[in-house]
């Protein structure tokens, strides 16, 4: 697997392993079974904080993503059915009406991006702060 | 894992009449790397100088592996399970690597001649190599290998990169990571530079004028802290320095740029009130962080 952090953004390292894992399963690069690099491996290779390995590979087993057997390391996991490609599929389609809207009010590619982000920023912000709630 | 290798509390320090730290409160968890940070004269040399005894504070308590350093005895005890990577990488000049090594040794019973050979092989020092001929890198390495290699549980860095260029601070925190990994050793480290914090530190601590200003986990500290920008018809508001929340504001002309962590919506909304034209989030890096922070308006 290809790791690629940018430790000087704004965005969460453990969160950016973990969207790199993810990524890397559903583009077929790593499948059911398959292991993942030690976390040991990941700091020494990367030379970053094997306790921010630790948390997205924890939390990638909290998402089902996958296995951490005792001893021998993390596995990804056999892919369930998934009932996010339709959670995914309905998204879309609203998010190209909002772009669709966007572009009728006139505004250009870089303006809805940031439109986007901003908005998306702020929710994740509420997100993270209602689980640090519970 | 919740054990407390340091916990310092309430500490202050003046020299002659000059306050060179105040009320500062320090916990690092076992296993944490963690970043000290703040600008030259912050504090921190003094911190460090008085975590390992070579200080006395004027008041406030400091906790090592758990217990109170309430006297000498308490103080040595402690004292020797710390390795400390000084700033100036002190080592006898007269000798080579290897005579260093051997030097040392006999000092420590808990020697660990499994990771001596380990870091010099990850290392690739050079055994025959005299000490005012390696690299500053080299020099760093070697003083983090002494330190490891006589069982210390708690390595106390002061500028362990300063002078470093990118290839080898980036051994050294190759290094730090397997330390951390493998040996589960707890780091703490003093730093002015931001890319290495970020890269290898789990947790932050940042001081200012010998108090803290920040503390916390970094990946928490980057998932609470947003960066507001506003735009106006007008001038911004003189309103915005009132807005609740706010850990920093800067205003220029018709913009305005807000830093706040708590209750991130909440502020949003009472900005919202004064009529921007342009509402813009974004995400923090630790760099904006610091210079936001020890820089005021």
């Amino acid at each position: 697997m290809n790791l690629r952090i940018v430790f000087s953004s704004g965005v969460p390292i453990y969160l950016q392993l973990m969207e790199q894992v993810k990524h890397a399963v559903e583009t077929g690069a790593l499948r059911g079974g398959d292991q993942l690099p030690t976390i040991r491996k990941v700091a020494e290779e990367l030379a970053m904080n094997p306790n921010t390995v630790a948390r997205a590979y924890r939390e990638l087993e909290h998402e089902g993503v996958v296995e951490v057997r005792h001893g021998s390391g993390a596995y990804v996991a056999e892919p369930k059915a998934t009932p996010k490609a339709a959670a995914i599929h309905t998204t879309g389609e609203s998010l190209r009406e909002a772009i669709e809207k966007g572009i009728l009010l006139g505004l250009a590619e870089p303006e809805i991006r940031r439109a986007f982000e901003s908005e998306l920023l702020r929710l994740s912000g509420r997100a993270a702060a209602a689980r640090r709630d519970t | 894992m919740s054990e407390n290798l340091i916990s310092v509390d309430g500490l202050s320090k003046s020299y002659g009449g000059k306050r060179a730290l105040t009320g500062l409160d320090l916990e690092v968890p076992r296993g944490a790397i963690y970043g000290f940070l703040g600008r030259n004269g912050a504090g921190k040399t003094t911190t460090i100088k008085l975590l390992l005894g070579m200080l006395r504070p004027d008041c406030g308590r400091i906790g090592l592996f758990g217990r109170a350093i309430d006297s000498e005895h308490a103080s040595v005890e402690a004292r020797r399970r710390i390795g400390f990577v000084s700033e100036e990488k002190e080592l006898y000049p007269f000798m080579t690597v290897a005579q260093s090594i051997r030097f040392l040794r006999p000092f420590f019973p808990s020697w660990r001649r499994d990771l001596e050979e380990k870091y010099l092989h990850l290392f690739q020092l050079p055994l025959r190599t005299s000490i005012p001929k390696l690299s500053r890198g080299m020099r760093t390495q070697l003083m983090l290998l002494l330190a490891m290699a006589r069982g210390a549980d708690l390595l106390v860095m002061d500028e362990p990169t300063s002078g470093l260029d990118p290839a080898m601070t980036e051994e050294v925190l190759q290094g730090l990571a397997d330390l951390a990994a493998g040996d589960g050793a707890t780091i703490f480290f003093s730093s002015h530079h931001l890319p290495e914090v970020e890269q290898i530190c789990d947790r932050v601590c940042l001081i200012d004028e010998g108090r803290k200003v920040i503390d916390g986990v970094l990946d928490d500290l980057k998932a609470q802290y947003r960066r507001i920008l506003l735009v106006f018809d007008a001038e911004a508001p003189d309103r915005l320095a009132e807005l609740p929340g706010i850990d920093h504001l800067r205003r220029s002309g018709r913009t305005a740029s807000l830093l706040a962590h708590q209750d991130v919506d909440g502020v949003i909304a009472r900005a919202r009130e004064l009529a921007p034209c342009s509402v813009e989030v974004r995400p923090v890096t630790l760099k904006e962080l610091f210079l936001d922070q020890v820089r005021g308006e």
